[in-house]
């Protein structure tokens, strides 16, 4: 390994680290140590305390610091004279251009969430640079290697896309913990502390129509002099008693499911003086606004402990007057943050005081913030040993040993003995509307969804474009750039709002789109088939995207929009953004995903190929051997059918 | 401060790891004691791992100077200042180590460890040796299997790009957590020198072939009095002919052990940095599970190699041969 001749490729490399998280900072060390002299790194993030546990370049001192700089200064301690660029900044920032990219010998990924990947791998196709992509969960992990034309993109293989629920199992029909999460975090939280203008379904399933969820809508707004406490408990009784009352009067709903039963306040704390022992009115001076907290002030100490109805009631109703009273400036704009502990602590109670109404089990503070802020499982040892495979692959593509480029998979179990498990790269998916130029169609009603529609739920939350431009044959539809003259600004501003059969150039069934992606170099074609009528719990979108390869569900807490909630889904891809290197992507040999019989072909992974049907679902299934696996994770499966047939096809 | 509960600042910097293994698990790790011989790349790998991890504390064993050579594969010492006052290798890294986690107390222990009386060992609750000949690995595996307690034992090396880790547990109770059961299981381990001198022919198929020439070149070392990784290419010629003469002694098929293998170990006795990261990786959730309790330990080889990019487990143990 070690000769001089053999390190040349490596000490000429010049190498861009996209993210120094978890994976980053165990990277840019073994980087460092194996000889890289050129390394650039870009990550928009700064630190933050949960991460010292285990990105071991950053120090408590760093807290609030750019990670891609303090790593950057880290390993120069140890390797002081090698060169690395950092990058405080948003991969998807339009510097980082395909021009930029082109300087590189190899990209290596330590990213934490899905749409700076596929930003990524779309960049890496244009420059035609080799992507080494990596990611991990609790003990599980992968590094998968794309070269364009040689091996599948990132985006040849379906993705676990954020778990979305139906909009009336959010607000009327709750059957597990993450339900109540949802209800409590992205309309309760969001209607009471949140942008008063945002659309929310809090109250939606009241069983009458306008004037009903009209006067609804003033219960939330604090009356005139109502004090805190009043208001408090006002809110209290409507969300968890009185909507509860309106939601059993709809008998056909709880035919079979149990009945919830609607909680009061007065009822919970009755001779329980709502006042009592905090240390509130002592300190209240002092505090400062980021420190409140309703634990303190009833001085409750254990996050790992699981309130009763009681404390939550409490912590509920001190945390909403806290919000008034000491965060009164932030009410009104707040969005949900995992690191906010007096939001944390309202959605902690709302959630728990929500779920014994339904006669869900209640969680302790601890695991409702994993849940409401898709918080990751994340281990030291998993992120090392990920990054050691990262290098051993770099090394491979920058030796130009294409044949000898695996996929590695490390596992919690081991399977046919192996913790660590490679696999040959698959080759390109040929109906990847990402790396091949294959068609999308899209089933929409042209003669009622705007323009705008499709921009906002197929460009960008499907194709993941952020500078698009829509082009019918040579008519410009929409473009979105710095550069552009006022009257274009108006012009597309106008087009938007423009349902599609009415556009100048009209689209209608039969239409077939152009979208490209100036930023990514990236364009597709979408054929137009109108479609007069969608199934609006199965099809919430109105509209139908195929040849697109449909993303798989997450069980996902975090970035579960209510239905077509454009307001949380947005907010929460931010929040995503902070966390590290969340999605094992699955691995599936489903037909149904890949198109046109394209099976996936399992390589020779050892001598002892037929062996390969003894790699069980079982051994690789990671979320339900995980001890706290609690939905947050995507699974890693291989279907053992599937590797059965194609183990007999390529006996044959 | 109460001792059985987390500290406020324990579960904010350990949060992302309790939500993997819980809060016992956690509370048994900030009472364990690590003990490591051989500050060589894996093993420092190891020690940012569960250091990390908070484990309670981590006594470091390596009275070599700083050199060049000693931090090829370091990234605790700065390379090119290879004075560092004089101090030893176990007492550079010490220093560095410590910033990793204020938590966890990291110290140096002096001299051979070949040497340490048995009750030494009583302080531990896992040891892990690195770079030492075969003879001080039975030994001080023997040790502390002595002990009244139950002391965890591992060996661990890198040579180039392939790795070995050896695990004794001596007898492991745990639970073992399937779906919704939860059952007790019980692993019996067998000594380094046990499982070493089962014969080969009774060994599974298919076992490993680093594990046969892992085995020749310790056994080439221990009879050339060299140390470990002090090999080279010219010795080619002498190992065949060992491994010749240890296939031939049990009659086993010399094509489990070719000789293309040991050529590529010889070639090159540097670590490999990513192998390096790989084992102590693997070693330090060894670890972890071996103290918490939580999940299945490795029994009791663990083979890596970066040429094939498979990373194995092996039962090498009396119990599954055809002894
Ligand atoms: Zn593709």
């Amino acid at each position: 390994m070690a000769s001089d001749q053999e390190l040349e490729p490596i000490k000429n490399a010049k190498v861009l680290m996209v993210g120094a998280g978890g994976i980053g900072c165990e990277l840019l060390k073994t980087l460092a140590l194996s000889g890289f002299t050129d390394i650039h790194i870009i990550d928009m993030d700064t630190i933050e305390v949960s991460n010292l546990n285990r990105q071991f370049l950053f120090r408590q001192s760093h807290v609030g610091q750019s990670k891609a700089k303090v790593a950057r200064d880290a390993v120069l301690r140890f390797r002081p004279q090698i060169n690395i660029t950092p990058y405080h900044a948003n991969v998807k920032d339009p510097e980082f251009n395909v021009d930029f990219f082109k300087q590189f010998n190899v990209v290596l990924n330590g990213l934490d969430n899905l749409d700076a990947r596929r930003h990524v791998n779309r960049l890496c196709l244009a420059a035609d640079v080799p992507l080494v992509e990596s990611g991990t969960t609790g003990f599980l992990g992968q590094v998968t290697v794309h070269i364009k034309g040689q091996t599948e993109c990132y985006e040849c293989q379906p993705k676990p896309a954020p778990k979305t629920y139906p909009v009336c199992t959010i607000t009327s029909t709750p059957s597990k913990f993450v339900h109540c999460i949802v209800w409590a975090k992205d309309l309760l939280f969001a209607k009471l502390f949140g942008d008063k203008n945002q659309d929310n379904d809090l109250n939606v399933r009241s069983s009458d129509s306008a004037n009903s969820s009209e006067s609804a809508e003033d219960v939330f707004e604090r009356r005139k002099d109502e004090d805190i406490e009043q208001y408090g408990q006002r809110i209290y009784d409507h969300v968890f008693g009185y909507n509860i009352e309106v939601a059993l009067g709809n008998e056909e709903t709880w035919k079979s499911r149990n009945r919830p039963k609607p909680i009061y306040s007065r009822d919970i704390l009755l001779d329980k003086p709502f006042h009592q022992n905090g240390n509130l009115n002592k300190d209240s001076e002092t505090d400062d606004a980021s420190s409140v907290s309703a634990m303190v002030c009833l001085g409750l100490k254990n996050p790992q402990d699981i309130w009763s109805l009681v404390e939550n009631s409490r912590v509920f109703l001190e945390s909403l007057k806290l919000f008034f009273t000491k965060r009164a400036k932030d009410v009104g704009n707040l969005i949900f943050d995992k690191d906010d502990q007096l939001a944390v602590e309202f959605v902690t109670a709302a959630a728990n005081i929500r779920a014994s109404s339904f006669g869900i089990p209640m969680h302790s503070l601890f695991e409702a913030k994993g849940i409401a802020g898709n918080i990751v499982h994340a281990v030291a040892t998993t992120n090392a040993i990920i990054a050691g495979l990262i290098v051993i692959e770099a090394i491979k593509v920058l030796r130009n040993e294409r044949n000898k480029l695996r996929m590695t998979y490390c596992l919690e179990h081991p399977s046919r003995k192996m913790l660590l498990m490679p696999v040959e790269p698959f080759e390109p998916n040929k109906s990847c509307y990402v790396c091949s130029e294959t068609p999308l169609s899209l089933e929409i009603n042209t003669s009622c969804s705007k323009l705008r529609d499709f921009v906002e739920k197929i460009v960008r939350n499907k194709l993941g474009m952020n500078f698009p431009l829509i082009m019918h044959g040579s008519a410009l539809l929409y473009e979105v750039g710095d550069d552009l003259e006022d009257d274009m600004v108006a012009n597309y501003a106008a087009n938007l709002e423009k349902v599609l059969a009415e556009l100048p150039s009209p689209v209608t069934g039969g239409t077939m789109l152009t979208v490209e992606d100036l930023q990514q170099e990236f364009t597709c074609c979408i054929n137009i088939m109108h479609r007069e009528e969608f199934d609006e719990e199965k099809e919430p979108d109105g509209m139908v995207l195929s040849g697109w390869i449909q993303a798989r569900t997450a069980e996902n807490g975090e970035r579960s929009a209510v239905t077509n909630g454009e307001s949380t889904s947005k907010s929460s891809n931010t929040a995503v953004l902070e966390e590290e290197n969340d999605e094992i992507e699955i691995i599936t040999t489903e037909v149904s995903v890949i198109p046109s019989g394209a099976k996936r072909k399992l390589a020779e992974i050892s001598v002892d190929s037929n062996s390969v049907n003894s790699l069980a679902a079982s051994d690789l299934v990671s979320k339900k051997s995980l001890d706290h696996g609690d939905g947050n994770n995507a699974v890693v499966m291989i279907d053992d059918e599937e590797l059965e047939g194609i183990k007999k096809k390529r006996l044959r | 401060m109460d001792s059985e509960e987390l500290t406020e600042q324990e579960t904010a910097l350990y949060d992302r790891q309790i939500r993997v293994w819980g809060v016992d698990a956690q509370r048994r790790l900030s009472k364990s004691h690590i003990l490591v011989s051989g500050m060589k790349g894996t093993v420092v790998e190891f020690c940012k791992n569960i250091v990390l991890a908070g484990v309670g504390s981590l006594t470091l064993i390596d009275d070599s100077p700083v050199n060049e050579e000693a931090v090829i594969a370091n990234f605790l010492i700065p390379l090119g200042e290879n004075d560092c006052g004089g101090k030893s290798l176990a007492e550079a890294c010490r220093d560095a180590l410590k910033e990793f986690n204020p938590m966890v107390r990291v110290s140096v222990e002096k001299g051979d460890l070949s040497t340490f009386e048995g009750d030494f060992f009583d302080k531990f609750s896992a040891v892990v040796v690195s770079g030492c000949s075969l003879a001080t690995k039975k030994l001080i595996n023997e040790k502390c299997r002595k002990r009244l307690k139950q002391i965890a034992f591992y060996t661990v090396d890198c040579r180039d790009s392939c790795g070995e880790i050896f695990v004794d547990l001596q007898s492991y109770t745990y639970t073992q957590k399937k779906l919704d059961e939860t059952i007790e299981r019980q692993l019996q381990y067998p000594s380094f020198e046990e499982a070493v001198s089962v014969p080969w022919k009774a060994l599974p198929r298919k076992v490993s072939k680093l594990y046969f020439a892992l085995r020749v070149l310790e056994k080439f070392e221990e009879v050339e009095e060299r140390k470990l990784g002090e090999v080279s290419i010219e010795d080619l010629q002498s190992a065949l002919k060992l491994k010749k003469e240890i296939c031939d002694g049990q009659s086993f098929n010399e094509v489990n052990v070719p000789d293309s293998l040991l050529e590529r170990l010889l070639q090159c006795n540097k670590e490999h940095p990513p192998v390096c990261a790989i084992l102590g990786g693997i070693l330090g959730q060894e670890v972890i599970k071996a103290i918490s309790g939580k999940g299945d330990p490795l029994k009791n080889f663990f083979f890596f190699d970066a040429v094939d990019g498979k990373g194995v487990i092996e039962d090498i143990s009396a119990q599954n041969s055809g002894v």
